[in-house]
């Protein structure tokens, strides 16, 4: 049993390495952090280094899902959806103090943070934040798709 | 025309329907009663004053007074190169005015938003419906009696942490 928990383990480590250099990311831009978010994606900082270059425009080819700006309840359900729509595994990446916390709007139209509404893997705050900012959060979000646990076809489920 | 003659003219052309005059930071401010609202701004559309751009048209919700509520309307001349702002107090129940749908087509969204975020009532109006906000959306949210960080969340959301 101990050569086959070996394998496990190995196993994990592979499947972690494939995913967390091979995101396929859904940019839900609604609001100003756009532009940083384009400038994190482009030639000068280019999130393509580390293997998130490859932007889909359907959330069913994306496992990253980038909410980047202000989301109003109006909003609420859609963003809901294109969660709803991406295959496992997938993560969300709040982007920008809006996405976080609902940032300087606290009022009748505007989500307080959308873990609200979607689970959110990596926070990254600053109203933009820096092209920095985002590719430390990247990295951060490599770091937890390395560790946790991987979810696989034949893998047992509790 | 000088700022004196027009206001006078207009004067002299509106009659009654002019509440008063006020000056704004330099800026002439025309107070109109609300039921001649349409007229007054019919009669500044046609030469020779010729306000033939509708610029804006908003409220303002002032909560001590009585009557609460203030439509502003801002008028453009392409002609003579002026502004013209013009207001008209409403009360806060009810309140109700004539649309301008018919003079300017550019009224029809901005009425509308107006009545998304104040509740006023457009007479006339042929589609008054919410602009902004969502159908199932309660009360009007810039209405200072609104509760001020009151969202209407569409779907259930995860409660604060």
């Amino acid at each position: 049993m101990s050569g086959l928990d070996f394998l496990t383990t190995r196993l994990e480590t592979a499947l972690g390495w494939g995913r967390k250099f091979s995101l396929f990311h859904y940019p839900f831009i609604t609001a100003c952090c756009g532009m940083e978010y384009m400038s994190a994606a482009c030639a000068h900082f280019d999130i393509d280094r580390f293997g998130a270059g490859l932007t889909r425009f359907s959330p069913r080819q994306a496992d990253l899902l980038l909410v980047v700006g202000t989301v109003p309840h109006k909003l609420g359900p859609v963003l809901r959806t294109v969660y709803d729509q991406m295959l496992e595994p997938k993560w969300v990446i709040a982007f920008g103090a809006c996405a976080v916390s609902g940032g300087i709007y606290q009022n009748y139209a505007v989500v307080q943070g959308i873990d609200r509404i979607v689970p959110v893997d990596v926070y990254i705050p600053g109203c933009p934040p820096r092209p920095e900012m985002v590719l430390d959060g990247l990295l951060k979000l490599q770091d937890k798709i390395q560790h946790q646990k991987q979810d696989w076809r034949w893998a047992r489920k509790p | 025309m000088g700022q004196e003659t027009l206001i006078e003219a207009i004067r002299a052309k509106l009659g009654p329907a002019v509440a008063g005059v006020a000056d704004s930071y330099g800026d002439t401010v025309l107070l109109l009663r609300p039921e001649a609202v349409r007229s007054a701004l019919a009669a500044l559309r046609e030469a020779p004053f010729d306000y033939a751009v509708l610029l804006d048209l908003t409220c303002v919700d002032f909560a001590a007074d009585e009557a609460r509520l203030e439509l502003v309307y801002h008028l453009y001349s392409l002609s003579r190169n002026v502004r013209l702002r013009l207001k008209a107090s409403l009360p806060a129940a009810d309140p109700a005015v004539e649309t301008l749908v018919g003079l300017w087509k550019n009224a029809e969204w901005l009425e509308r938003e107006v009545f998304d975020m104040f509740g006023v009532r457009f007479e006339g109006h042929p589609y008054l419906r919410r602009l902004l906000t969502y159908e199932g959306f309660e009360g009007h949210p810039l209405r200072k009696s609104y509760p001020w960080r009151l969202g209407q969340p569409r779907i259930p959301l995860k409660d604060d942490v």
